[in-house]
């Protein structure tokens, strides 16, 4: 199978590339850029004439909810969603039910996946048994079934001892050790952002310090047992500056936000609306500009969907019992887009080169994957969108089974138009839509 | 770009649809609550106790967490206006049998109901009643009689109304709230009643553990020292200090509590000599007031609870003449 893109700019951060020019692919793998290979005849030509062509997108944090879930969302919505969003390789969390803390689980998700055939799924397993911060998972068997990092997804390990060990362990065979840094104790059972606005509305808050003192602990577990870590969602001012500064001082460790931090703020509450119920909750206006100043300067690597699919009974509830998440695999594009545009707008200078990093080659980056590069010899998974089509979030246009978002309404620019995965056209934009 | 929050107890005429929370209201809707209200508190003392405002209306009254008090008051405006009151203790019925809430309001709501009154535990869960209603039934109203640490805005209506029968004027006070301010939706509810309506000095008084941030923001100056907070007050607002506060990481006990907290006559000496003592009920005897206090001169606890009828039966014959 012989496919040639054609005028399209490509944009492939990590060979600095922003150029109009052709991309040609050959059985799955990128074959040239730029001219065509030696006797290359294609099997099916694709215009892309006033679209970005870039590498697939690298989703540090989608649920999928297999295995458990089914009733929230099921491989072939999630992953049909990962394609109408660009999304090409995706790392999912382990808290399924059963948690992915034993290798046969691990298995059938990426056999179901394969089955799907659609965007490469890469599982992370979980830290501790169950989650529950007491027994180390068999690490080493996990990582033969295809996990590609360890975490406790939103469970915070209550004895340090633990965490230590684990990141001792972890660190013994160079896994590494992915955490949404949260101390077990200060703010539990908050819903929102410690602030004026949860003084107001009378909701139990999740202060900054939640963050920062799990941090403090996290970087002094990574100086006494060296052991690589990648924190998740990032979500305030303060807590960047300790990674700043622990980046700075040489620590191995790597950081995503999620992308409805770089746009909302706890004020997008506003009457109890439970979609902007997310973890760690939206905070204030300072943290979010921090955020968005920290992904321009490098302190954060990458930006992640936060992908959480949730149904209407777990929603239509009172804002504090409504459950946390968003569907995201179909906005990270246009919300990363946004990141850069609003960044121009500000004066500042972020490129569509760099939005587009953080969402493939950093992220890959970051997982320790081949992926998100459109090298010559790379896997083919490819994105084309339009970067300026104006689309309006509506839940009925969204493929994911999750229909809740903060962004219901919204009108956001950047629109994928094919998803090529392995060198294969697995979604095409319908004209027209 | 950012979605227009409509303000859901408004209807496009910016008349009271649902009375939801105080904050956002202007100062005319609060007078003309107090100026209703008025009107009513007449009607407790003839012999036929009852005007036929809502006659033909049904009220239901939604109680999701325990009250005896605000459910009795709104049951008594509600005959008092001539409404058929239907009560139900949900805690009982079909939410325990895996009903969701909203399942539960489309089937009152078919039964034609007219009014809902709704106390729950969570914050911000009568705005999603109101906001389904606002989509659903746009002809059904809902009073908040509590939300979680939310707000309370029956109670501060009249805990508005008390002031202004004793001070007249709001713009020359000096109002203190003393005691758990973090869980309480009544100081929540009294602090934006007291701003829109123009009292200079709003204070907050209590130990740092149950005071919540951002009081300043609201325009509340805070004190730890009841001492200093209660120099030259006009009005006193005690709240109750809940049972399962009193001793544990907040607090260390309610001995220590009254002895910090606790509004004896010494510290009452301290405001105004004309300074009045409310209460949102039920007290704490020995714990937040000294019964000296409590049954005092100077305290305005019961006809609180008397102005409180008058006030509900305003409150739901304003709404029930607002139309969507």
């Amino acid at each position: 199978m012989k496919l040639h893109i054609k005028n399209g700019r490509v944009v492939d951060p990590a060979n600095g590339i922003d150029a109009v020019q052709d991309l040609f692919i050959v059985d799955g793998k990128i074959a040239a850029n730029g001219a065509a290979p030696n006797g290359f005849a294609a099997d099916q030509t694709i215009d892309a004439s006033g679209l970005v062509v870039a590498p697939g997108l690298v989703d540090l944090s989608a649920r999928l909810r297999e295995p458990g879930y089914e009733y929230k969302a099921t491989l072939e919505s999630e992953l049909q969603a990962a394609m109408q969003g660009g999304v090409t390789t995706l790392v999912c969390p382990p808290d399924t039910d059963p948690v992915l803390d034993e290798p046969g689980l691990v298995e059938m998700l990426k056999h179901r996946a394969r089955i799907v055939d659609q965007a490469n799924v890469h599982p992370l397993g979980a830290l501790t048994v169950g989650l529950r911060g007491q027994a180390l998972t068999e690490m080493a068997e996990l990582t033969e079934a295809g996990c590609i990092g360890f975490a406790q997804a939103e469970e915070p390990i209550l004895d340090t001892t633990v965490l230590q060990r684990a990141m001792q362990y972890a660190k013994t065979f160079g896994y590494t050790v992915w955490l949404r840094p949260q101390d077990p104790h200060i703010g539990r059972g908050g819903v929102a952002h410690s602030g004026p606005l949860a003084s107001r509305l009378g909701l139990s808050g999740v202060p900054v310090m939640s963050e920062t003192i799990a941090l403090h602990t996290i970087f002094e577990l990574m100086r006494a047992t060296g052991a690589r870590v990648h924190l998740c969602r990032i979500s305030s001012a303060a807590g960047l500056d300790l990674i700043r500064a622990a980046k700075k001082e040489g620590l191995p460790v790597t950081v995503d936000v999620g992308v409805h931090h770089l746009h909302m703020t706890d004020a997008d509450i506003g009457f109890f609306d439970s979609n902007a119920r997310l973890t760690p909750p939206l905070r204030s206006q300072r943290d979010r500009d921090a955020i968005c100043a920290a992904l321009a300067d490098n302190t954060v690597d990458a930006i992640c969907s936060d992908h959480t699919p949730v149904d209407d009974d777990e929603k239509l509830l009172p804002f504090g019992e409504a459950s946390p998440g968003a569907t995201g695999l179909e906005l990270l594009l246009a919300l990363t887009l946004k990141w850069a545009q609003d960044g121009r707008k500000d004066g500042g200078n972020r490129g569509l080169s760099q939005a587009i990093a953080k969402i493939t080659h950093q992220a890959a980056q970051v997982a320790g994957l081949n992926a998100g590069t459109l090298s010559v010899g790379a896997a083919a998974d490819v994105v084309l969108f339009d970067p300026d089509a104006r689309w309006l979030v509506e839940g009925r246009a969204l493929a994911s089974q999750g229909k809740h978002t903060p962004f219901i309404g919204y009108e956001l620019a950047g629109q994928v138009k094919a998803t090529i995965v392995r060198g294969r056209v697995a979604y095409q934009r319908p004209a027209g839509r | 770009m950012p979605i227009l929050h409509n303000n859901p107890q408004l209807n496009k005429n910016g008349e009271l649809q649902h009375l939801l929370t105080i904050e956002g209201l202007k100062k005319s809707h609060i007078d003309h609550i107090l100026d209703t209200a008025s009107s009513f508190v007449g009607i407790s003392d003839r012999e036929v106790k009852k005007v036929p405002l809502m006659r033909g209306k049904s009220v239901f009254n939604l109680f999701f967490e325990n009250s005896t008090r605000t459910r009795t008051t709104f049951e008594i405006a509600s005959k008092r206006l001539s409404a058929d009151v239907i009560n139900l203790n949900i805690q009982a019925s079909s939410t325990t049998k895996g009903e969701s809430l909203l399942d539960t309001i489309d089937n009152l709501a078919a039964m034609h109901a007219d009014m809902f009154v709704v106390r729950h535990a969570q914050s911000g869960a009568p705005y999603m009643i109101a906001q389904h209603l606002n989509r659903t039934r746009s002809d059904v109203h809902v009073v908040n009689a509590g939300d979680g640490r939310h707000a309370h805005p029956t109670q501060g209506l009249l805990d508005m109304y008390t002031i202004r029968h004793y001070k007249k004027d709001f713009t020359n006070l000096r109002v203190a709230i003393v005691g758990d301010i973090l869980h309480s939706r009544v100081a929540r509810s009294d602090i934006h009643a007291l701003t829109t309506l123009g009292v200079p000095e709003v204070r907050a008084i209590g130990p740092h553990t149950l005071l919540p941030g951002g009081l300043d923001q609201m325009g509340v100056r805070t004190f730890t020292n009841i001492e200093e907070g209660l120099k030259d007050v006009d009005v006193i607002i005690m709240l109750r200090l809940q049972n399962e506060r009193m001793s544990g990481a907040l607090l260390p006990s309610a001995q220590e509590y009254f002895k910090s907290y606790g509004l004896t006559p010494e510290r009452l000496a301290l405001a105004k000599p004309d300074a009045i003592v409310m209460h949102p009920g039920p007290m704490n005897r020995g714990v937040e007031i000294d019964s000296a206090v409590a049954d005092g001169s100077q305290a305005v606890i019961l006809p609180q609870v008397t102005f409180g009828i008058a006030v509900r039966m305003a409150v739901m014959s304003i709404l029930a003449g607002t139309h969507a």
